[in-house]
């Protein structure tokens, strides 16, 4: 996918009847700011797509519009081939269900415990008997490497072990849809490492649609299918990782290189120095 | 300079009544949102034994859990009422009256109204302190994204099981005070307890002073949950704007019970 055509343009093409979630011209506006300025961009099934950016650009915000938690103000946001901003509250909350999303903080109701947390989706939404629900939670559990705390509380438990546990009550009603806010911030290597493999586990196995939002380079293109770099409101570059890599847009080099000056400049706009400082 | 001094007066006015315009239209933006929201914690949920459950957890976590407070002050607020009454009273010769001066005292008013400003402090804090700081832990916003509604869920509990603690937690205050009067006025003071007693039980009537009282308590129970769930889910989600919103519930609810008490209490005696 060549960088040189406009990356909206490229996502408006890409659009199928296969994506899981279709963005069509959205501007969102949040206390008067600009977060989006008409982004459109597509999640094809069963890939893991990436939405880079720096912190403050709205990558959270953009997992809330694909919820419906949020509605743009102009725009469409289709989630699993519903027009979000049409649905009543009652509609809204049965196409939740068949998606899910990883909180940065996990998320973990704090009065439940590790089994219940994971079992609270099944308890809410179906009839099943206790002995399968047990049996699915622990599967769950282990499948995260954390069947042998199920009986602890979530106080107790290190910020990626929270996330693992997250992450199994995420796909215990096996969502279509599972989408991750910033993943690996916070995580100490280990924990990075178990989360990378964890998230390409649940692709492989399930064929699990994912949208991971992260300003961790290196770890989310190690998973990337495919990558869409926010900035300003606006898309700026999209392609699989080789494009992205390879892009010689000013403001996708500066981002990936870490840069602390460039195109985003090192100083938050303010008067001259010598107006303010030296001036008494 | 006369002209600029008018114009100078007459901009800070206008500004002023702007401003009076301005919070004015603000407070009644809140209590229609308010009311909204009431309306919709109000619903039980599905079914009958998960949020049956979840009831009985909420009343053990707001009723059992201001047991403490309760007892300790019923009992004192009755001792202190008993040994104020009774120095007042025996200036005119009346002291064997003290026991109806406690019960009329404690189930028409201070029953009700302090154990409704301790509740507001004890578990509405707390209410508004788990609401918010759920919301602050995206606790609440997962529910959602779950597909679960966190007003049936989480609120609605937590209102039924404020209505159903209160009142009770009010008329055990008033017996608990009744029993602190007995002790003070019969075995410290020497009050010959078949007056105490005697006395009461021939002035109070069940329908004018329990019942009414127990009226009113449900009216205050409504109005601090009410509160403080309110404030727990408009919380800023941040460490100051927990702390901000649990002390406007204090402040709010507290007020409201003691303004609604003269409003409840003058409509009761029939002066409205």
């Amino acid at each position: 996918m060549s960088m040189s055509v406009s990356p909206e343009q490229n996502a408006e093409q890409s659009i199928t009847a296969d994506d899981v979630v279709n963005i069509q011209h959205v501007s969102f506006e949040y206390d008067g700011i600009s977060i989006f300025k008409d982004i459109s961009l597509s999640i094809p099934k069963g890939k893991i797509t990436v939405v880079l950016g720096p912190s403050g650009t709205g990558k959270s915000t953009l997992l809330k519009l694909i919820s419906g938690q949020l509605q743009p103000q102009q725009g469409k946001v289709f989630t699993l081939g519903h027009d979000m901003s049409t649905l009543s509250m009652a509609e809204l909350l049965k196409v939740r269900r068949r998606l899910s999303l990883l909180f940065q903080s996990g998320a973990l109701f704090s009065d439940l415990s590790v089994f219940e947390n994971v079992a609270f989706p099944l308890r809410e939404h179906t009839k099943l008997p206790e002995h399968m629900i047990r049996d699915l939670v622990l599967l769950r559990l282990e499948s995260v490497g954390l069947r042998g705390i199920a009986q602890q509380m979530p106080v107790q438990l290190s910020g990626g072990m929270a996330r693992r546990v997250a992450m199994a009550r995420s796909i215990i009603l096996d969502p279509e849809l599972i989408m991750y806010d910033e993943p690996f911030t916070g995580q100490d290597p280990i924990s990075m490492g178990v989360l990378v493999k964890l998230i390409q586990d649940l692709k492989n196995e399930l064929n699990l649609t994912s949208v991971l939002v992260s300003h961790d380079v290196d770890e989310a293109l190690s998973i990337a299918d495919h990558i869409y770099i926010l900035e300003g409101g606006k898309i700026i570059a999209q392609g699989d990782v080789e494009d992205i890599i390879h892009s010689k847009d000013e403001r996708v080099v500066q981002f990936l290189n870490g840069h602390a000056d460039g195109p985003v400049p090192f100083h938050h706009a303010a008067k001259p120095i010598t107006e303010e400082v030296l001036n008494d | 300079m006369i002209n600029r001094l008018v114009l100078k007066t007459a901009k800070t006015l206008r500004s002023k009544i702007q401003n009076i315009g301005a919070s004015l239209l603000y407070s009644c933006a809140m209590v229609g949102r308010a009311t909204w929201f009431l309306w919709l914690i109000l619903p039980w949920g599905k079914g009958f034994k998960a949020p049956f459950k979840r009831l009985l957890q909420q009343i053990y976590s707001l009723g059992v859990l201001s047991l403490p407070i309760i007892v300790v002050a019923g009992v004192f607020v009755g001792m202190v009422l008993a040994l104020q009454g009774y120095h007042i009273l025996a200036r005119y010769g009346s002291q064997e009256a003290i026991g109806q001066m406690v019960g009329l005292s404690l189930l028409r008013e201070f029953g009700p109204v302090v154990t409704a400003l301790l509740f507001a402090g004890r578990a509405g804090s707390a209410l508004t302190a788990e609401i918010g700081l759920m919301k602050t832990t995206e606790q609440l916003n997962a529910m959602e994204v779950m597909g679960v509604d966190p007003f049936k869920r989480i609120m609605s509990p937590r209102l039924w099981a404020g209505v159903i603690s209160l009142p009770l937690l009010a008329l055990l205050f008033s017996v608990l005070g009744i029993y602190g009067g007995a002790f003070v006025a019969v075995d410290v003071l020497g009050i010959y307890d078949g007056s105490y007693w005697a006395n009461m039980q021939s002035s109070i009537s069940f329908y004018d002073d329990v019942i009414k009282g127990v009226i009113k308590t449900v009216i205050f129970a409504l109005v601090v949950t009410w509160i403080a769930i309110f404030h727990g889910w408009h919380a800023k989600p941040t460490s100051e704007g927990v702390a901000m919103a649990t002390t406007r519930t204090v402040v709010q609810a507290s007020l409201a019970v003691l303004a609604l008490d003269f409003i409840l209490t003058a409509v009761m005696l029939g002066n409205f």
